[in-house]
């Protein structure tokens, strides 16, 4: 797999150099490896669904057709929704840095059941395989399955959810292993309120998948049965009733948006005192935000359904409650912003993708409540201003804390630094094609624009050039931060195991750790963010 | 096991405690899949009283009833044997654990009877919805009783193999917990499909 990466041979052996070849990965037992090995799949999808994405824009660059059917047009959008969610952002933070990182972080030699998560990875692995066969008749149903179009389309939708039904099961018992790790595998001392913030933040997710997960995969194993059997469940000529599944596909698909952010609101939390050398502000606002976010994600779900035909009264509650997640989601924004106040703040690459995470996903996150007021939703729905606003979130949010992550855990994960410089250009060339992509559409959206189309009227067509041409500065970017990366496995500067002068338990231990992490157990006595009071 | 080596976690009262935390963890899971069935079973009994009414009258009930007197059955056996283990008796775990898988076997075959019999009616899953529904959840279920077994068959082969012992019997105890779960699935299914007022 990476066995490019050894390290020089005389230093003590380390989780990548201690066996070798490829049986080794595929049955290994530690957690770091089956982490890496999550991570070099799921990375890979993320460049082929972002190819998609680049296809769909290109697309638009005129308005009529000019390049692909309308046909295709769908098969290209769901292609890249369906793998950006369900192969990309859902499993990304938590099975490869979450794997990684959890028993680093709490003091463990590795998660509480090593047989079950490289179960797990293989479950993945499987999952992968087959929504790859599914691919020979591409899917054109959206990322959000609706019936009754799914049940009748031709394309191979039932083996794609049947591949995602795999991917769910491997996340659950993910989500399984980490629960009992973090209850049952803390080094002695490590009490709750001494978790570094991400244990906090995957112990949330883990209850949501370990919740939510079932009933999207009960509701892929209906929909399957539905195209296998026609059991009629969501087909209205057979007594079925349609808003069911929309029902279900979001009493998961809401949740699973608390499954894409809070993992990078983790990273975020660990990122931002590190860089500020200053104490995390607010620790169990920021922790109890997260369990807050977790629940009242349950709460919400019919936030996609206000144009469906719900009652009036399911309307209010659900519109109440979106806008009552902001609070939690709000509170950690403050925080962050209150620790790096007087920091003394080191704008290292990990940092400005944390910062830039801020920015953009507040921008995201203040663009929720547009669509989760009814008046406003109305119009708003289905058009290019969601298109904008779930990017900011998943792409400025999610995407960032990930790069963020990527880029604050490389030294530990690989033994070798980055190169500021490339990795700053990256940056820059990302911060830039997100923005011109992105921001303009909240703008085409007001005027109209509505998502999932081929063609358009010309008068949109200005801004749908400007957003093409944003889409290559940032797959520029994308790219050389890609170059950046496998590059410096060999080429990097070999990394000291506390680069960033940060206090919690992986950069206590050698770049990169030994296979059983710790030579000792340590005995914990203090919180992670425990940096010297600056008196000014 | 290297594992529990590496963890430096080999007390076994700790390793059970971690392990039955798994798979507590995991019926939370599985009582949120069967949760997501039984709400699309609310939905349409409340739209569709008289349907199902009447078209549950078509079940058979004496064979459902069997079943259930076969799986609280398998519970118990399935109880004694994790009680005899903790005493050490080897002999009553086995004993237990080839009651469980036969009464679990005997559970498919009378379920094969009944659809066999629906099939020659011609009641087939898109029938109607509660024939849609039946089977959907009997076979789900169905399917959960095929996993407990293959559970307890592992657990089996490790007896006989003389892993066991009122030390360590792990794996047994979570096989039962998650047994007991299966079974109480069809405590409710039974009265739902079969017994409706
Ligand atoms: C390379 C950068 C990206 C570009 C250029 C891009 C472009 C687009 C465009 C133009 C659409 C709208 C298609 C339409 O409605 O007609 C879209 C939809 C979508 N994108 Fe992206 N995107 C990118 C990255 C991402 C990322 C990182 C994610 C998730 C993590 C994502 C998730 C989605 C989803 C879920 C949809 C909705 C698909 C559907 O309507 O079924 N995209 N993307
Ligand atoms: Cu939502």
């Amino acid at each position: 797999m990476i066995n490019g990466l050894i390290m020089n041979e005389t230093s003590e052996p380390n989780y990548l150099t201690e066996t070798r070849g490829l049986s080794s990965w595929i049955f290994t037992l530690d957690h770091k490896r089956i982490g890496i090995m999550y991570l070099c799949i799921i990375l890979f999808f993320f460049l082929v669904g972002g190819v998609f994405g680049l296809l769909v824009r290109l697309e638009l660059l005129k308005p009529n057709n000019w390049l692909m059917s309308n046909q295709t047009y769908n098969e290209m959008f769901t292609l890249h929704g369906v793998i950006m969610i369900f192969l990309f952002v859902i499993p990304v933070i938590p099975s490869a840095l979450g794997n990684f990182f959890i028993p680093l972080l709490i003091g463990a030699r590795d998660v509480a059941f090593p047989r079950l998560n490289l179960f797990s990875v293989w479950l993945f692995g499987a999952g992968v395989l087959v929504v790859i066969a599914s691919f020979s008749h591409p899917i054109d149903t959206g990322w959000t399955f609706y019936t009754p179009y799914s049940a009748r389309t031709a394309a191979a939708v039932t083996i794609l959810v049947g591949g995602i039904f795999l991917m769910g099961m491997s996340t659950i018992l993910t989500a399984l292993n980490f629960i009992v790790t973090i209850h049952r595998l803390r080094a002695p001392g490590m009490t709750w309120h001494r978790l570094p913030l991400f244990i906090w933040s995957m112990y949330a997710t883990s209850i949501i998948n370990v919740i939510a997960t079932p009933v999207v995969g009960m509701t892929f194993m209906l929909l399957m049965a539905e195209r296998l059997f026609g059991i009629g469940f969501f087909d209205p000529a057979k007594g079925g009733d349609p808003l069911l599944f929309q029902h279900f596909f979001w009493f998961y698909s809401h949740p699973a948006v608390y499954v894409m952010i809070l993992p990078a609101m983790g990273i975020i939390s660990e990122i931002i005192p590190v860089f500020s050398r200053k104490p995390i502000f607010g620790y169990r606002a920021i922790a109890y935000s997260s369990m807050a976010i977790a629940f009242s994600g349950f709460l919400v779900w019919g936030h996609h359904m206000f144009v469906a035909g719900m009652s009036n009264a399911a309307d209010i509650f659900f519109s109440f409650f979106t806008f009552s997640v902001a609070v939690p989601t709000g509170i950690k924004v403050f925080n962050w912003i209150a620790t790096m106040y007087k920091g003394s703040i080191h704008l290292d690459t990990p940092m400005i993708y944390a910062l830039t995470f801020i920015f953009s996903f507040v921008i995201g996150g203040l663009t929720g409540p547009f669509l989760g007021a009814l008046a406003t939703d109305v119009p708003l729905h289905d058009t290019y201003f969601v298109v904008a606003h779930f990017h900011y979130t998943m792409m400025g949010g999610t995407v960032m804390g990930l790069f963020a992550g990527l880029h604050y855990w490389y030294p530990k994960m690989t033994g070798r630094m980055l190169n500021e410089k490339v990795a700053k250009l990256a940056w820059a060339l990302i911060f830039v094609g997100f923005f011109v992509t992105f921001f303009n559409m909240f703008i085409l959206g007001f005027r109209g624009m509505p998502r999932r189309w081929a063609t358009y009227p010309p008068r949109f067509q200005t801004q749908h050039i400007i957003s093409t041409v944003g889409s290559w500065i940032l797959a520029a970017g994308i790219v050389i931060m890609f170059y950046n990366f496998i590059r410096c496995l060999k080429k990097g500067e070999k990394a000291p195991p506390n680069p960033w002068g940060a206090k919690t338990l992986e950069w206590q231990v050698p770049s990169p750790p030994p296979t059983g992490n710790f030579t000792e157990i340590p005995v914990i006595t203090d919180w992670p963010y425990s940096y010297p009071k600056r008196d000014e | 096991m290297s594992e529990r080596e590496k963890g430096g976690h080999e007390n076994p009262v700790f390793v059970l405690e971690t392990s039955k935390l798994g798979i507590w963890t995991f019926l939370a899971t599985e009582l949120l899949l069967f949760g997501a069935l039984f709400t699309v079973y609310t939905v349409f009994r409340i739209k569709y009283p008289e349907l199902f009414y009447a078209q549950h009258l078509k079940l058979n009930r004496v064979m459902g009833f069997a079943n259930t007197v076969v799986l609280i059955c398998s519970s118990l056996s399935v109880a004694v044997g994790i009680a005899g283990i903790r005493r050490g008796n080897v002999k009553a775990l086995k004993i237990a654990l080839v009651v469980t898988l036969i009464l679990g076997a005997a559970f498919l075959v009378i379920k094969g009877f009944e659809y066999r019999e629906h099939f020659e009616r011609g009641e087939f899953p898109g029938t109607n919805i509660f024939f849609s529904l039946y089977y959907v959840m009997t076979a789900i279920h169905a399917l959960h009783v095929v996993a407990g077994m293959s559970a307890l068959a592992y657990c089996l082969i490790r007896t006989m193999r003389g892993d066991f012992s009122a030390d360590y019997a792990v794996p047994v105890e979570v096989s039962g917990i998650y047994w007991h779960f299966v079974d109480l699935v069809w405590i409710y299914l039974f009265p739902m499909l079969y017994l409706m007022g």
